[in-house]
């Protein structure tokens, strides 16, 4: 006898895998040559983790439990998952048929029979299996009944390996399923629906690089730079000249430079073509009759090539999808009958609108992959990106544009109608604007997204974790006393201060930062003075169309002031109006728009006087502290003044009691620059220091001699409330330029400031061990007192507050700034606001973790 | 801090047998949370003068007893300086024997009242009201308390002089006592041996004192629960909110309203209505203490009682108070308290029958609550949404509102009734329900009732 030929068997990389074959045929032994121990789930195994006995048949319900269960979370991972068991009646496999429809998993059998006598003799060799011959016996007689109906079952793929040899010789290998282009990295140009539109199509790819020579079946398409067409599908119907497009897309997949997806319209037509029967309607009479007009051949090969269109490509490494209707998360590079439902039709309630077009549910909406989804189907006014995913069909045929999206530059192509090819259902003319449709879809924030112990992926400093206690108290606070989060793209990470210097009398000193920076690397620093006022965050747009449109805020307001817990600067939105339309002055007298291509700004900055956020503070925390400390002080020192003049030993009491009072009234005096009356907005000064982001652009890019300048450009226009911040540069291996620095420190806190933020000159700094503090804080002597108090540089307090720990404020300084910058990185990128607000609730969570707050 | 006490008994200088002090010395006294100095700036026989001066260590303070209940007031605060619980338990480690009425050396003097005159300052005391002269006067003192000047006006603070003829044991247990009682801020010292260490300090005198209930609450009061320091440390005052209730109005609203008893028929008008509604899962959003809920789970019709709050400190009092409530109660499996907020759509309770949101609305921004309107109805879209708030227009009768203000300092806004109407008959037309009106307590003519109320239906 000869040996039989080796069978094949060519499955998906993803795929369920569904053994069916008798007990002692060698199916586990067959599923360990070819699958990974991971890939495959066993009965037998599973029966053993749930009561310690393999052949314990009373355990199987909850054995069967257990496979499904993990085959279940296998699917879900998108793993190649093989089941390992009899499998022999139809109701056994029935269930995992709809395991793989469920998620959207090639079903596979794979019949294992060696025959009855190998099966019988196997299990006598093993000691665990002491029936007798009639059980493996009806097994195979069931399982033979069953073969014919395999495919009726839903299998998809049916191999029948019929004999020890079969067995032995067969090889298993897998491929990529035919959706799955990931390796193909493009460039891609996706084009959204002809419908026939030729003429237009010629300009779009002609606007997009591709040159298409000859005429006819003869046309040939070539692609620039390796640039690759994606259709999304509807080529045909409708429109003018649906065998001209059809030729152009034919020739530009068979020249290897275009993917072309199926579109419901593709479909239909296909299906007329093999004759079956449809309902003519929606325009396929165009195509029929065009058709018609065609040599037979052509005909032919437009059936061919329609019937074998995909539901969906997945492409670049798994960044980008394309389906006619689009996809949900959970279909991408999957297949069903789902998936190709979904992708030709995308979803409906079942129910028609005015027009008498289906009611189609918002997917997109509800869309959270991380796959781009780029579709067609629907036609928009114009193409826009909603929670990564983006609607290309911008209804050239009805008078519309072709639009081409480029991938991955996301930049859009357009070619208007020539004219209206066909009248639509329901006008294409955009509703009057509201938001935008990202701003729609993100109406809701989801307490799922914000609550709980959450990691949060920046680009900076990788995963950051946020404890679920601190979320919590964040929810409450972000709830209750945060401004709309429409508004809350940044909140400004806690700041540092430097090393704690060893200098008598002195806490903070610049020398240790300009060690601390000079240790990781840093050449230049950049000195800014410390304005002492209440920190904000500046919203501000050009008007409040602007900020219904980037924002998506509905209030009408042209901007917001935060502070840096989120709440509204001012209470009176009257008076924020006010301020904003000042600095929107002085921003239109720099030029700033014009010079940035925006029309928002975001700004970081101090607004003075500190009085006029922390009146309160200081009425309630540090006024008393100054009273009751002068007079108890001046009480007690007068009381050992008169004991130690009739001799009593209590004179270093009375020394002490003097220096005592002495600091005391120093305390008093400590905030009095920080602190003036606000009658008006006048009386408000302004100090901008960073411009964070505006329209497409973050500007940590940029280095603090940029962000200074354009402080200063602010300030040069004269315009009221704002003022400039003092700094210089340092170079700080020059010991002379240092010392100078230090000077200016000391002249600037002995003059009452609040001391110096020192930088380094980028923006973003990394040295060898990662990202370093973007900043640290020198503060004066004075300043000191007001926030440790009268007394603190008494020497033994000072020794005692020497022993400060910086670790977990430095550690959260840099969470908050990699947060702040993950949030407007997506912010500016269009991201959902699910994806900014869960970096700025997480800095909010991070601030209420208990850390000394004098740091 | 500081405090004298001065006799004009004669000879005053026995004022050092009494106190055990020897008039020409400095006595130190050490603290677990400072140093104490005892000295007398005067010694003669017609008069004698003994001060206890506190040098507390703000380092030490700071960083707290055991650590983390210290952490929330990490800053900067008036507790080295002004008279406190410190000050009571330096006078009880300088003085103790003196403070138990015994003298070896002048045992008779000892039991005998003579003129005494004390000075405590700094001490806080709130500005009006009598409460000094309530508590001491009662006990034989002549008050005098000077206001001490900050320098901004007025401080927080008295210079307080009594002046009387007690026995010197009597008038160290009336200071020990009633100083920490007059300071507004948090003991962290007391410890849950307090209330055996008042009592046997207080002894008789306090048990016949006429403001022995207020001298009891306020010496034990303001000790917080951990779990809301971090919250404190975000949001100061959603922790005032709940802080010390006499050193502020009580919460206004419930002041208002109390006499019409409004918020019990209130939520005894809302659980009708949600009977009415046949509802059987009622999800009470801004759930507060839980004062609807512990209705709601009494009635067998209800399933399910969801209460949210975005208050992690409301949520742990309405669990307390419905664990209060269990006896007899047996289905509190049927109750769950969720931590959530308005502002976010939730799974967690969005397939209930009917909502309630009962005072609710006015304490979220304008902007925010086209929010609260689209997860209600557009997404969650239960049967029955009831939802109750104060009606503006009732304000007028409130003599003690100044008009234009509202009822409580959280309300962002309060609504007129066709302000409310507008606001509730564009969410039915919008989202598909139809609205109902009503009110809720005692209806004024022209004014309308006290609190509106709407039912929405479809």
């Amino acid at each position: 006898m000869n040996a039989p030929l080796p069978t094949l068997l060519d499955i998906p990389d993803f795929c369920l895998v569904v053994l069916i074959g008798a007990t002692g045929a060698g199916k586990s032994s067959f599923a360990s040559r070819w699958f990974k121990p991971t890939e495959v789930i066993s009965s037998d195994y599973c029966r053993g983790l749930v009561c310690d006995d393999e052949s314990d048949q009373s355990a199987s319900a909850d054995a069967f439990a257990l496979v499904a269960a993990i085959a279940e979370k296998r699917l879900k991972n998108r793993r190649l998952t093989v089941i390992d068991a009899t499998n022999v009646r139809a109701a056994d496999r029935k269930s995992w048929v709809e395991l793989a429809r469920r998620w959207h998993a090639l079903p596979v059998a794979i019949v294992v029979d060696p025959g009855l006598d190998v099966c019988i003799q196997r299990n006598k060799a093993r000691p665990d299996r002491d029936f007798g011959p009639g059980v493996p016996q009806r097994m195979i007689q069931e399982i033979h009944r069953g073969l014919r109906g395999l495919a009726n079952e839903g299998f998809r793929q049916i191999w029948k390996l019929s004999s020890v040899q079969t067995i032995e010789a067969a090889a298993v290998e897998r491929r990529p399923m035919w959706t799955d282009k990931r390796d193909d990295t493009g460039p891609f140009d996706v084009i959204g629906d002809v419908h026939g539109c030729l003429d237009e199509l010629r300009l779009l790819v002609a606007a997009l690089g591709y040159v298409v020579e000859g005429e006819g079946d003869a046309v040939a398409v070539s692609a620039p730079h390796g640039r690759k067409l994606v259709f999304v599908g509807d080529l045909v119907d409708r429109g003018p000249d649906v065998p001209g497009v059809l030729r152009i897309a034919m020739a530009a997949q068979e020249a290897g430079v275009a993917y072309v997806v199926q579109g419901n319209h593709d479909r239909k037509l296909s299906r007329w073509l093999e004759g079956r029967k449809v309902t003519v309607g929606h325009g396929l009479q165009e195509s029929i009759d065009q058709l018609a007009q065609e040599q037979a051949e052509f005909r032919e090969r437009a059936k061919t090539f329609l019937a074998d269109l995909r539901s969906h490509y997945w492409l670049d490494g798994g960044k980008l999808a394309v389906a006619h209707a689009g996809l949900k998360e959970e279909m991408i590079g999957r297949g069903s009958p789902a998936v190709r439902e979904f992708a030709l039709f995308g979803e409906t309630t079942g129910e028609t609108d005015e027009f008498g077009l289906p009611v189609r549910l918002d997917w997109a909406a509800n869309f959270r992959g991380s796959s781009a989804v780029v579709y067609g189907h629907t036609p928009t006014p114009d193409a826009e990106w909603v929670n990564n995913t983006i609607c290309v069909d911008t209804g050239c045929v009805f008078g519309g544009k072709l639009t081409a999206l480029q991938w991955p530059e996301r930049e859009l192509v357009e070619v208007p109608a020539a004219r209206i090819y066909c009248e639509p259902a329901r006008p294409l003319a955009p509703t009057p604007e509201t938001r935008a449709l990202q701003a729609e879809a993100d109406r809701l924030l989801d307490h799922a997204d914000v609550s709980g112990r959450r990691w949060i992926d920046t680009t900076l400093l990788r995963r950051i974790p946020i404890a679920e206690e601190n979320a919590a108290a964040a929810l409450e606070a972000m709830s209750r006393f945060a401004l709309a989060p429409q508004w809350l793209v940044y909140l400004p990470p806690t700041m540092s201060p430097v090393e704690t210097s060893a200098r008598d009398g002195f806490l903070e000193r610049p020398e240790e930062a300009f060690a601390f920076f000079r240790e990781r690397g840093q050449r230049e620093v950049v000195l800014e003075e410390k304005h002492m006022g209440s920190r904000a965050v500046v919203a501000l747009c050009r008007d409040a169309d602007v900020a219904r449109r980037r924002f998506g805020v509905l209030s009408g307001e042209s901007g917001q002031i935060w502070t840096r817990s989120g709440r509204a600067f001012f209470a009176d939105g009257a008076e924020c109006e006010a301020l904003l339309a000042r600095l929107r002055a002085a921003c239109d007298s720099a030029r700033l728009w014009e010079t940035l291509a925006t029309d928002w700004l975001l700004f970081d900055a101090e607004i003075m006087p500190w009085s006029a956020k922390a009146s309160a503070l200081i009425e309630q925390q540090y006024a008393p502290v100054a009273a009751a400390s002068s007079i108890g002080l001046a009480l007690a020192h007068a009381a050992a003044a008169r004991a130690a003049a009739r001799g009593v030993p209590v004179e270093a009491l009375r020394d002490r009691l003097a220096i005592r009072a002495e600091k005391a009234a120093r305390y008093g005096e400590a905030w009095k620059p920080y602190v003036w009356p606000v009658r008006s907005l006048d009386d408000l000064r302004v100090a901008p220091f960073h411009l964070l982001a505006s329209e497409g652009a973050t500007h940590f890019d940029k280095d603090h001699l940029w962000h200074m300048s354009i402080a200063e450009t602010l300030a040069a226009t004269g315009a009221q409330n704002v003022t400039t911040t003092r700094w210089r540069r340092l170079a700080l291996d020059d010991t002379a330029a240092c010392e100078e620095a230090t000077r200016w420190w000391e002249e600037l806190t002995e003059a009452g400031g609040e001391g110096m933020v020192v930088k380094p000159q980028d923006f973003i700094a990394r040295g060898a061990k990662g990202l370093i503090q973007p900043a640290l804080k020198v503060r004066g002597p004075e300043y000191l007192r007001i926030i440790y108090g009268p007394e603190y540089d008494l020497p033994e307090h000072l020794a005692r507050l020497r022993q400060r720990g910086l670790g977990a404020k430095r550690t959260n300084a840099l969470r908050e700034f990699a947060l702040g910058h993950e949030a407007l990185t997506r912010f500016t990128a269009g991201a959902p606001l699910r994806k900014t607000h869960e970096c700025v609730f997480a800095i909010l969570a991070l601030e209420s973790e208990p850390i000394d707050p004098r740091l | 801090m500081y405090l004298s006490i001065v006799t004009t008994h004669s000879p005053a200088t026995d004022l050092g047998f009494l106190l055990m002090k020897h008039p020409d010395r400095a006595h130190d006294v050490e603290l677990s949370f400072g140093r104490g100095t005892v000295f007398f700036p005067q010694a003669e026989a017609g008069r004698c003068e003994a001060a206890l001066i506190l040098d507390l260590d703000p380092v030490a303070l700071v960083r707290g007893r055991g650590g983390a209940e210290g952490v929330a007031d990490q800053y900067v605060n008036d507790r080295p300086y002004a008279a406190s619980s410190f000050l009571s338990v330096a006078l009880n480690k300088a003085f103790r024997t003196a403070m138990t009425g015994v003298s070896r050396e002048r045992p008779e003097l000892a039991a005998t009242a003579i003129p005494l005159e004390i000075v405590v300052a700094p001490l806080p005391a709130p500005r009006g009201g009598d409460l000094l002269e309530r508590l001491f006067a009662p006990l034989g003192w002549t008050v005098e308390a000077r206001r001490i000047e900050g320098a901004d006006g007025p401080s927080r603070y008295v210079e307080l002089r009594l002046a009387g003829t007690l026995r010197l044991a009597d008038a160290l247990g009336h200071l020990y006592v009633l100083i920490p009682v007059m300071d507004a801020d948090k003991h962290y010292w007391v410890g849950d041996d307090e209330v055996e260490k008042l009592v046997a300090k207080g002894g008789a005198w306090l048990a016949a004192h006429p403001e022995r209930e207020t001298i009891a609450r306020r010496f034990l009061k303001n000790r917080r629960s951990l779990a809301r320091a971090a919250l404190a440390r975000l949001a100061p005052e959603a922790e005032s909110e709940d802080g010390p209730e006499d050193e502020r109005a009580p919460p206004r609203e419930e002041a208002l309203e109390a006499p019409l008893r409004l918020h019990d028929r209130r939520l005894d008008a809302v659980v009708g209505l949600l009977k009415e509604a046949g509802a059987r899962s009622v999800a009470d959003l801004g759930c507060g203490e839980g004062r609807l809920l512990q209705r709601l789970v009494k009635e067998r019709g209800f399933e399910r009682v969801i209460g949210l709050d975005a208050s992690i400190r409301a949520l742990e009092r309405a669990r307390e108070r419905l664990k209060r409530d269990r006896a007899g109660v047996p289905s509190m499996e049927r109750l769950s308290l969720l931590h959530g907020a308005l502002t976010y759509r939730d799974a967690r309770w969005a397939d209930v029958d009917a909502v309630a949101l009962v005072e609710v609305i006015e304490h979220l921004d304008a902007d925010r609550l086209p929010t609260l309107v689209e997860i209600v109805f557009a997404a969650a879209r239960p049967k029955t949404v009831i939802v109750t708030t104060p009606n503006a227009e009732y304000n007028a009768l409130f003599d003690s509102l100044p008009a234009g203000a509202f009822r409580h300092p959280d309300h962002r806004f309060e609504w007129s009734r066709a302000q409310f109407h507008d606001w509730a008959r564009a969410i039915a037309e919008g989202h598909g329900y139809s609205v109902a009106f009503s009110g809720i307590g005692e209806e004024h003519p022209d004014l309308g009732p006290v609190t509106q109320v709407a039912v929405f239906s479809r």
